[in-house]
């Protein structure tokens, strides 16, 4: 159980200590978010007094007396908000009017509790008053926790352009400067080099909108019916372009139609990256083969490459954003770490899942179900 | 007057490429690595250099610290140049311009990446002659 500081600032001691005594055994009790909260009591029995103990112990709650000599109750909320000191108020009053309503929320005050107050009022103001609190302590959470994976993800993406941006640029340099001379085909390795890595950021720039538009929901998609094995067959024809000057085979073994309700181009994109990791960590006249089945009401594909393969962690940490397998394998190969998140996230979309499978040095199975099948 | 050797340790196979390319080009000896293993293989074969240039991040995020500690203690006096890419986004600042600062960094000088040829050729030409 948590606790929550409750400032009890009343010049009458009788009224301090009648309001602890009603709520020393009170807990709050907040099923919807699973929280319970019990409360520490402090007393002050002017502004001063007040203002020293916030500044000492910053109170949760502050259960403050309208008409105080010295600092009132509205002269410390005053204070306290020129100061930046948020902290939820409840005003005790013996005259409930309007005007000091007015007065009290226009600096803060959260609510009122007339004199006199009976202890079960008492208890309802601070179930009011700890529910709000909580809300708000877990909305602002979401918040930051939102500002931070956005921030995270921001400084990622320009650590990872940084790279290739300073390598085409060193390239262009060298030329620039004629360092190998002034015959252009003395330049053949870094415009190869510089082309490389620029094809690696745009494949950076257009997976990072794929994954915008997915993480946003703001993509129309179109649902229709459609069949998964022919949507897999285009795939593959287009595929096969991108193995050819390695030697490497692409076929779809042959099966029945996978009829299902899905967006034809989500379902490509997860063929496409797929098949692009297939090729890209094969080795050369190696083969790729690709399965669409039917299973328990699903539609299952299997992306089976005869590569490089991965270790067990490797494997473990492979679905997560910009995480790229680094060794002495994978050095020359462009990558920008977001396809297979991009798989996953499409995956769930269907309620679905991808899941890899490998051996170093002997080959990696990509399986993705998508349930639905119809 | 012989031409001085620069060890160059990378994981960046373009960066490696690009500044042996031009380094030769200014007339000196180059011998390249990829990454901290093959640095530290280098360094227990007995490779003669005359000033180390070390990236900070390879295979480890701390590999070109290690390695910048190994060359100190197998070559002590032998300059050590570390470029970095990465103290933006860590937040891990560091600079070796005081004589405090150079006793943790195992670096006579920290260049921020991307670093431009002509700079890195400055502090190359600084740090040997000294």
């Amino acid at each position: 159980m948590d606790t929550l500081r409750v400032l009890v600032v009343d010049d009458e001691a009788g009224i301090r200590m009648a309001v602890e005594r009603a709520l020393r055994t009170f807990t709050v009790r907040l099923p919807d978010v699973g929280r319970e909260f019990g409360l520490a009591f402090e007393q002050a029995a002017s502004g001063e007094e007040a203002l020293e103990a916030i500044r000492t112990s910053a109170p949760d709650i502050l259960l403050l007396d309208y008409k105080m000599p010295g600092i009132s109750g509205l002269d410390l909320m005053d204070r306290l908000h020129a100061d930046g000191v948020e902290i939820l108020t409840i005003v005790i009053t013996a005259y409930a009017s309007l005007e000091t309503a007015v007065a009290a929320t226009k600096r803060g005050g959260f609510d009122f509790l007339a004199k006199p107050f009976s202890p079960d009022e008492l208890k309802s103001v601070l179930f009011k008053a700890a529910k709000h609190l909580v809300v708000q302590r877990e909305a602002r959470r979401l918040a930051e926790e939102r500002k931070r994976v956005r921030f995270e993800l921001l400084s990622v993406v320009a650590h990872e352009m940084k790279a290739p941006t300073a390598a085409i640029e060193n390239y262009l340099r060298m030329m620039q400067d004629r360092v190998l001379g002034e015959e252009l085909s003395a330049y053949d390795h870094p415009i190869q080099r510089a082309i490389v890595r620029l094809e690696g950021m745009r494949k950076l720039v257009s997976d990072l909108l794929d994954l915008t538009r997915i993480e946003s929901g703001r993509k129309t998609r179109t649902v229709v019916g459609l069949d998964v094995r022919e949507v897999a067959a285009g795939c593959v024809e287009n595929a096969r372009e991108l193995g050819m000057d390695r030697g490497i085979t692409i076929d779809l073994a042959p099966g029945e139609a996978a009829p299902m309700q899905a967006d034809r181009g989500e379902i490509e994109l997860i063929l496409n990256n797929l098949l692009s990791n297939a090729v890209k960590y094969n080795r050369d006249h190696g083969r790729v083969d690709v399965g669409v089945a039917r299973r328990d009401g699903a539609v299952v594909l299997t992306i089976a490459d005869t590569g490089i393969g991965m270790t067990a962690e490797e494997c473990g940490r492979l679905f997560g954003e910009f995480v790229r397998i680094k060794n002495d394998k994978t050095r020359m190969i462009e990558g920008s770490g977001l396809g297979l998140s991009i798989v996953q996230r499409l995956a769930h979309l269907y309620g679905g899942e991808a899941t890899v499978a490998s051996t170093p040095d002997v080959g990696t199975t990509f399986t993705v179900t998508l349930p639905g099948a119809a | 007057m012989p031409a001085k050797t620069i060890l160059l340790v990378d994981d960046d196979p373009d960066f490696l490429e690009q500044t042996a390319i031009r380094l030769k080009a200014d007339g000196f000896e180059v011998v390249t690595a990829e990454g901290q293993a093959r640095g530290e293989a280098l360094l227990a074969a007995g490779t003669a250099f005359d000033l180390a240039i070390l990236d900070l991040m390879m295979e480890n995020p701390d590999s070109g610290f290690v390695l910048g500690h190994r060359v100190r203690r197998a070559r002590p006096g032998t300059p050590v140049l570390l470029v970095t890419g990465v103290t933006g986004e860590t937040g891990l600042e560091f600079d070796a311009a005081t004589t405090e600062e150079r006793r943790w960094v195992p670096a006579d000088a920290v260049l921020p990446k991307p670093v431009r040829y002509e700079q890195l050729k400055s502090e190359v030409d600084r740090l040997l002659a000294r």
